[in-house]
């Protein structure tokens, strides 16, 4: 590999245009925020993941959510990579490498004349049961998300957090513990974690929540005993989890369950503000995305002179890399909501 | 550490009051002492460690955080304490020394001058976790701002022990942190401290509301009426050669008040109210605020508003413990001590002579004095009872004054009633600058719903919503409520330029036109005095 190229190289082939991130002699985006002829998409959350798509590279697990969750919308000739299955498209080489974000996540590997790129997607360090981890792609530049780009976003032990709400349910039998989760990756793990530290009970699933879940069961995840909790009587709901979309947890759907602790499992809720801001009782600090530790971790471990950041709060983010004497440029690709909600 | 830093945490989050209280049961009953003991302390205001809050923070960020990187983190946060808790690199996962516990943090710090304090802090934050590292320098700034009230952790402590919570009051004030004989008879190893001679808060005897109807129920002869006055409930204590003024819930309030000790003979305790007054007339509430939450006073503040004691009740007798002994016999005692000390600053409370309850309610009806509150009616035979028992005192309070405002916005409330529009504020119209009518806000409210009526006023919020400020919604000006208040006061705070005392929702009126609703100046004609 060549090494200390200069930035320009990187333009003349990787760019923003309109739709998004742009690999000029491979002719394809990668996750591009409209309809696009060729893309390349790393998961399937909504951002990433847009309706409307012509041919669309991604892993299997991905294209069965986005089929799932897209129907009409979904990609219309979808074409399976699996990870590490070396694809050459026009003059370039494209490999998916895990990402350890959510169920099928990819970083996207691209090479071209010598030079390697990696676009993570989203990612995460940490150990996830619903996912496969992360793997560490040496590059010549490197595309990091930065969500969680500030140094008080730590996240601690998941089983920790998880613990967290088993004491309450135990301290308070008699209330329904309201879980606000993001619908794909985080609920899943959720459930995982729970099983994972012996919680047999069935979990009640909120209607929008199922879909997805019957797709990581389908991949082999098993994830016990999952019940709707649409249309259930409401005394059956003491002393039951509950998991719901977070906007349903404070809005007129938990009404329906017996005083609700309204618990919510974000990487936002380890800021107080944050969790006040949405009424959470029981703050969940369980997040998919990298937290500033693995961010500043994976920047300097893939050996990149050049480090492009996509959403989040890239001002930190960049400073930390002008700091370490690289080259660091904030990528604001525009149609990125802020996620992990 | 772990287990009081994860209550504080949980309680920080958790609104509603019966479940801070299980929250504090359930960890009295698993922590021993002496961590429960401090853990109390701090939760019931008894700690001040007096540190330079500031100073050491800035101490220990300088030279160890990047300041870009704690700049943005700050602005983010919005707490400084919590950014640096969250920041500050967690202990490694195979660290081997165990997070230093409760006690030792307290003792130590209560020890540290201001210069070691960064030090000790700092190298206790390399051991501890966010939760842990949060809570630590929440400690150290004194302000917790968990919601939990003193009364409501020894609430608490009474559920966790099945002690009655005036018990606990009442030995309460002669017990010090970390308060070992305390939990050692809550814990049921030890007798009941014994708190007889010291100079000490007792708990007061407080009365239940009556109502109009209740009151033609009862037998006039077995009561003695007297007025309730405007002030503040108070108790005064010169045991134990010491000079204490309490509050009604115990706080001592002895610096603001150095007048009303005037004159007053050693080895009593007293109940009365504090008023202002002046040549003999009991001054509005108002005065009595200028004086209040103050360390110390001025000599012009003793002079401008003085102080007065107007007493109800007799609790120590020259040393004597008379609470045991009936109201008529108390009286007589309180009479008797007057007429004995005369003290400079204090008057007896006049009993009202009655024949019937009808009598009664014509001597309230014509009461328009400065300063009357409601009407005190008290069981002759009754003892001096701690907390709020039933059957002894009544209170009948005049009716309310009420006012006809317009909601303008609607904000959620937390806890249970997080999913609703629950707290209200309200206005009342004025003249604007272009010749027209507009609403100024005078008030706000959360209290006196019913489920359906929440319900029934969620949905209304959301149809009628013009405009959004995060939690908040402005409304359109068409819906009125009656708002009952106790008085209302001049206030340069408020927009308005009054304050309402109070205020709370006694009525939806669905069925009254906004623009019938009342005018400001009806509320400034009902600021007294
Ligand atoms: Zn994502
Ligand atoms: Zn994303």
């Amino acid at each position: 590999m060549q090494r200390r190229m200069q930035p320009k190289v990187f333009d003349s082939w990787l760019a923003v245009d309109r739709k998004g991130l742009y690999c000029r002699p491979g002719g394809f985006h990668i996750d591009p925020h409209g309809p696009a002829e060729k893309a390349i998409v790393t998961h399937a959350h909504a951002d990433h993941a847009r309706p409307g798509l012509g041919a669309a590279l991604a892993t299997e697990e991905t294209l069965a959510i986005m089929k799932a969750r897209l129907g009409e919308g979904a990609p219309r000739s979808p074409q399976i990579l699996a990870y590490g299955e070396v694809l050459k498209i026009g003059d370039v080489n494209v490999w998916l490498a895990p990402a350890g974000h959510v169920l099928g996540s990819a970083q996207v590997v691209i090479e071209w004349e010598g030079v390697r790129a990696v676009v993570s997607g989203d990612y995460k360090r940490q150990a996830d049961p619903t996912c496969a981890p992360f793997e560490l792609v040496p590059c010549d530049l490197f595309v990091t998300e930065a969500t969680f780009a500030l140094p008080v976003f730590r996240h601690g032990d998941p089983a920790d957090e998880i613990g967290k709400l088993l004491r309450s349910v135990e301290q308070f039998p008699e209330r329904t513990h309201a879980v606000g989760a993001y619908g794909l990756g985080k609920t899943q793990r959720v459930i995982k974690l729970l099983r994972e530290a012996g919680y047999d009970r069935p979990i009640w699933l909120h209607g929008a929540l199922q879909e997805t879940c019957a797709t990581y069961e389908r991949f082999g995840i098993d994830l016990g005993d999952l019940r709707p909790a649409t249309g259930e009587k409401r005394e059956t709901m003491r002393g039951e989890i509950v998991l719901a979309p977070p906007s349903a947890i404070t809005d007129r759907w938990s009404r329906r369950l017996p005083d609700p602790v309204t618990a919510f499992a974000s990487g936002w809720m380890r800021v107080r503000a944050r969790a006040r801001q949405r009424g959470v009782e029981l703050p969940i600090v369980l997040s998919d995305h990298a937290d500033w530790d693995e961010l500043v971790q994976t920047i300097d471990e893939t050996g990149a002179d050049e480090i492009w950041v996509t959403h989040g709060q890239e001002d930190a983010l960049l400073h930390h890399i002008h700091m370490r004497g690289k080259r660091g440029r904030a990528l604001r690709l525009i149609g990125f909501e802020e996620e992990d909600q | 550490m772990r287990g009081f830093a994860t209550l504080l945490d949980r309680l920080a989050y958790t609104p509603a009051r019966n479940d801070k209280l299980r929250l504090m049961a359930d960890y009295f009953a698993a922590t021993p002492d002496p961590e429960r003991g401090w853990a109390l302390a701090v939760l019931t205001g008894s700690l001040s460690l007096r540190l330079p809050f500031r100073r050491i923070m800035t101490e220990m960020i300088e030279g160890r955080i990047d300041p870009v990187l704690f700049k943005l983190s700050r602005d983010y946060v919005g707490d400084t304490a919590e950014t640096l808790a969250l920041l500050w690199p967690g202990p490694e996962a195979d660290a081997q020394t165990e997070p230093p516990p409760l006690e030792t943090i307290v003792e130590e710090l209560s020890q540290a001058n201001a210069g070691e304090a960064a030090d000790l802090v700092s190298a206790w934050l390399d051991r501890l976790d966010a939760v842990e590292r949060w809570a630590l320098l929440k400690l150290i700034t004194g302000a917790l701002r968990v919601g939990v009230s003193a009364r409501l952790a020894k609430t608490a402590l009474a559920e966790w022990s099945g002690q009655k919570l005036d018990d606990i009051e009442e030995v309460w004030h002669g017990l010090a942190p970390p308060y070992p004989q305390l939990f050692g008879w809550l814990a049921g190893e030890a007798p009941k401290p014994n708190v007889e001679e010291m100079p000490i808060f007792r708990p007061l005897m407080l009365s239940h509301a009556i109502e109009d109807d209740e009151l033609d129920a009862i037998a006039a002869d077995a009561f003695q009426a007297e007025w309730k006055w405007d002030g503040i409930r108070v108790q005064l204590s010169t045991m134990a050669g010491e000079h204490r003024l309490f509050s009604r819930t115990g706080d001592d309030i002895s610096g603001a008040f150095p007048d009303v000790f005037e004159g007053l003979p050693e080895n009593c305790v007293l109940d009365g109210e504090l008023l202002v007054m002046r040549e003999g007339e009991v001054q509005p509430f108002n005065d009595l605020q200028q004086r209040l939450n103050r360390k110390t006073v001025t000599a012009n503040m003793l002079k401008t508003y003085p102080a007065h004691i107007r007493l109800y009740d007799i609790l120590y007798d020259d040393g004597e413990d008379v609470r045991a002994l009936s109201l008529e016999e108390r009286r007589t005692r309180l009479e008797a001590w007057y007429a004995r000390h005369g003290p400079a600053r204090a008057d007896l409370s006049e009993t009202l002579e009655f024949d019937d309850i009808a009598e009664l309610k014509q001597l309230w009806e014509n009461a328009r004095e400065t300063g009357i509150e409601g009407l005190m009616l008290k069981r002759r035979a009754s003892p001096y009872l701690s907390g709020r028992p039933k059957g002894h005192w009544y209170k009948w309070k005049r009716a309310p004054l009420t006012l006809d405002a317009v909601v303008m916005y609607a904000q959620r409330g937390s806890g249970k009633r997080s999913s609703y529009y629950s707290d209200y504020t309200f206005g009342a119209w004025r003249p604007s600058d272009d010749g027209g009518e507009e609403l100024v806000p005078v008030g706000k409210s959360y209290f006196g719903f019913t489920d359906a009526e929440l319900q029934e006023l969620d949905r209304w919020v959301r149809n009628h919503t013009v405009d959004r400020f995060g939690p908040v919604r402005q409304v359109e000006p068409k819906l009125v409520f009656e708002v009952a208040f106790d008085s209302v006061h001049p206030s340069t705070r408020h927009k308005s330029g009054v304050a309402m005392r109070f205020p709370r929702v006694h009525r939806i009126r669905w069925d009254k036109p906004a623009d019938e609703a009342d005018r400001l100046e009806t509320l400034v004609k009902m600021i007294e005095g």
